[in-house]
């Protein structure tokens, strides 16, 4: 009688967990890694459907002639595939965006986070933002209709499908890429420094300069890349304006193919699966990844390094 | 006038005018961009406006600028932001609420997965139009249709949609769940019913501004195939085109006459882009809760 006394005294241990595992949550969180793996699932299809037609690509001509040659000419008989007019027109197209983007991006930024009053900045962050929400369509159809005939205008001697006009408006359309992240990275520069610079006299120009500037250095530089990436990859703006013609130069009043719009161009039309000239879509295709990859990697990097340094 | 006095006085007038002059310049960099917006639109509008007549938007393509309309155009983005809105935006939440509600941040995989994402976002369009081409064009056989243009821009558009989701999902407060849990919630009812419904002004307008962008894209339909003599309203699996892609097409013609019925196109464009952009930001401001 005692023992089931004592037995009956002890109570139940409480349960926090469930009595059974319910079916119903791990699928539902297997549903939902399933959506997850969607994006690696993109990441290794890009990566299986560059790589693949560009080795057979490459058994067929040689990385050499395909890294040095300075004549493409793919679609030609005798036909040469040497990716340097391409590489040196995207250069050409992306230095005059980067002429255009980098300071005004960064003015942009410094008058945003520095300058402008709090109600100013809410209206006009936003009100840049639509510069990048205009499709590159537009801004192709903008410099091949209206920027280059008033460069013409102005006695620049440009073609009626030039490198400069494309370059010039992709710049344009790439300030608010560099202005945002920029301010971000302003935005993240403790007030004290600030205030310190202020208490010793400083002028808001010596402040923006000698201590905004500097801190938020790697941030701007990421935005820089960043923008330098975009506009590697950049399609539609050379397609329509700078044309699809080949040729190495450096002159931007000339026009020039770029790799994407190589890539596009060929695209377009109905090459034959498994020829040579579908295949070099892929080759270029895949230098154009490699290029952008290396440089988003180096942005990201630099973004989380001001991130951490001040928060 | 005291030593101290007078190294207080006024700024020095070189460092007045330097400063102005800064000013001036940083102005002139903000406004530089709009000026050239507003240039670009009154571009657009005066040479497109004259095609912007009802025939443009009921009769299909055709060989004459006059007759030209867009109707095959404007049902194919009409269609494409359909299809996308069924398959990104779940795909997108989905992988935020795993990333932020149940994924285990010291994993390596999840890591992984995060920079896998950030990286996404900044590949070339016209990447994702070769991935089209290789696996859903001529791999599948799917054809150059316009599901297959659907799926590369769900690709393309899905880290928009996913960092957008996950801002929301974050900024739901932890009280919210642990009184959920407290009151004997399993994880899925917290996350349906409490944190979902609490994230989903911000999720709606990131997923707005990711089919904003999604609408004007142009190259990798290119390699997709959507540059092609459409007559007929497109269906899900037939060959198609879509507002960029036609206004690209008629760019490219030599005539005049069809450089301005582009500029139309470009009104039609705009004016879609514009619309949801308006709905994104009156919902970010109608139902957007501060905790």
């Amino acid at each position: 009688m005692t023992a089931n006394d004592a037995t009956s005294r002890v109570q139940p241990a409480i349960r926090l967990h469930a009595e059974r595992r319910r079916f119903g949550e791990d699928a539902v969180k297997g549903v939902l890694a399933a959506c997850a793996l969607v994006s690696v699932a993109t990441t290794v299809g890009i990566v299986v459907a560059l790589l693949v037609p560009s080795l057979e690509f490459f058994r067929e001509i040689s990385p050499l002639e395909f890294f040095s040659g300075s004549t493409w000419a793919p679609l030609f008989k005798p036909a040469h595939f040497g990716v340097l007019p391409l590489v040196a027109g995207t250069l050409v197209v992306t230095f005059w965006a980067a002429v255009v983007c980098m300071p005004f991006g960064l003015g942009s930024a410094i008058y945003l986070s520095e300058y402008a009053r709090p109600r100013v900045r809410r209206i006009l962050k936003p009100a840049l933002e639509v510069l990048a929400g205009i499709p590159t369509v537009v801004y192709g159809f903008f410099a091949l209709t209206f920027f280059t005939p008033f460069l013409k205008d102005l006695g620049t001697g440009v073609g009626t499908f030039n490198v400069l006009s494309a370059g010039l408006v992709m710049g344009v359309m790439l300030i608010p890429t560099v202005a945002s992240i920029s301010e971000d990275a302003m935005a993240a520069v403790p007030q004290d420094l600030r205030d310190g610079a202020y208490g010793l006299g400083a002028s808001r120009l010596q402040v923006s300069t000698r201590v905004v500037v500097p801190a938020a250095i790697s941030g701007i530089i990421a935005s820089y890349v960043l923008a330098i990436s975009r506009a590697v990859g950049e399609t539609m703006i050379v397609v329509i304006a700078a044309g699809t013609l080949a040729q190495l130069t450096l002159d931007p009043r000339e026009q020039s193919e770029t790799m994407s719009a190589f890539i596009a161009a060929t695209g377009i039309g109905d090459v034959p699966t498994g020829s040579i000239e579908y295949k070099t879509i892929f080759a270029v295709g895949l230098t154009l990844f490699c290029l952008t990859l290396v440089m988003n990697v180096v942005a990201i990097r630099l973004v989380r390094r001001f991130r951490e340094a001040y928060e | 006038m005291s030593a101290a006095e007078v190294a207080i006085g006024r700024t020095p007038r070189g460092d007045r005018i330097r400063g102005a002059l800064f000013k001036a310049a940083l102005v002139f960099s903000v406004a530089i961009g709009f000026v050239l917006l507003g240039t670009l639109l009154v571009q657009v509008v005066q040479k497109g406006i004259a095609y912007l007549d009802p025939l443009f938007f009921t009769n299909p393509q055709s060989a004459d600028p006059a007759k030209a309309g867009a109707r095959p155009a404007i049902l194919g983005t009409l269609y494409m932001m359909g299809m996308l809105l069924v398959m990104a935006v779940p795909i997108g939440i989905g992988t935020a609420l795993y990333l932020e509600e149940y994924a285990d941040r010291e994993r390596w995989y999840n890591r992984a997965l995060e920079v896998n994402i950030q990286n996404l976002a900044a590949v070339p369009s016209i990447v994702y139009g070769i991935l089209g081409l290789a696996f859903l064009v001529r791999g599948l056989g799917l054809g150059r249709v316009l599901l297959a243009g659907a799926m590369i821009l769900t690709l393309l558009v899905l880290p928009i949609v996913i960092v957008a989701s996950r801002e929301a999902i974050r900024a739901v407060p932890d009280s919210i769940r642990q009184g959920a849990y407290a009151l004997g919630a399993t994880q899925w009812q917290v996350v349906w019913r409490q944190v979902l419904p609490a994230a989903i002004p911000g999720i709606a307008t990131g997923s707005i501004l990711a089919l904003a962008r999604a609408i004007g894209e142009t190259a990798p339909l290119l390699l997709v195939g959507a540059l092609t003599y459409v007559a007929v309203d497109p269906t899900p699996l037939g060959s198609f085109t879509v507002l960029p892609v036609q206004i690209y097409q008629w760019i490219s013609r030599p005539q005049e006459e069809f450089r301005l019925l582009a500029a139309a196109g470009i009104i039609v464009l705009l004016a879609i882009l514009l619309t949801m952009n308006a709905f994104a930001i009156w919902l970010r401001n109608r139902y957007q809760r501060r905790w």
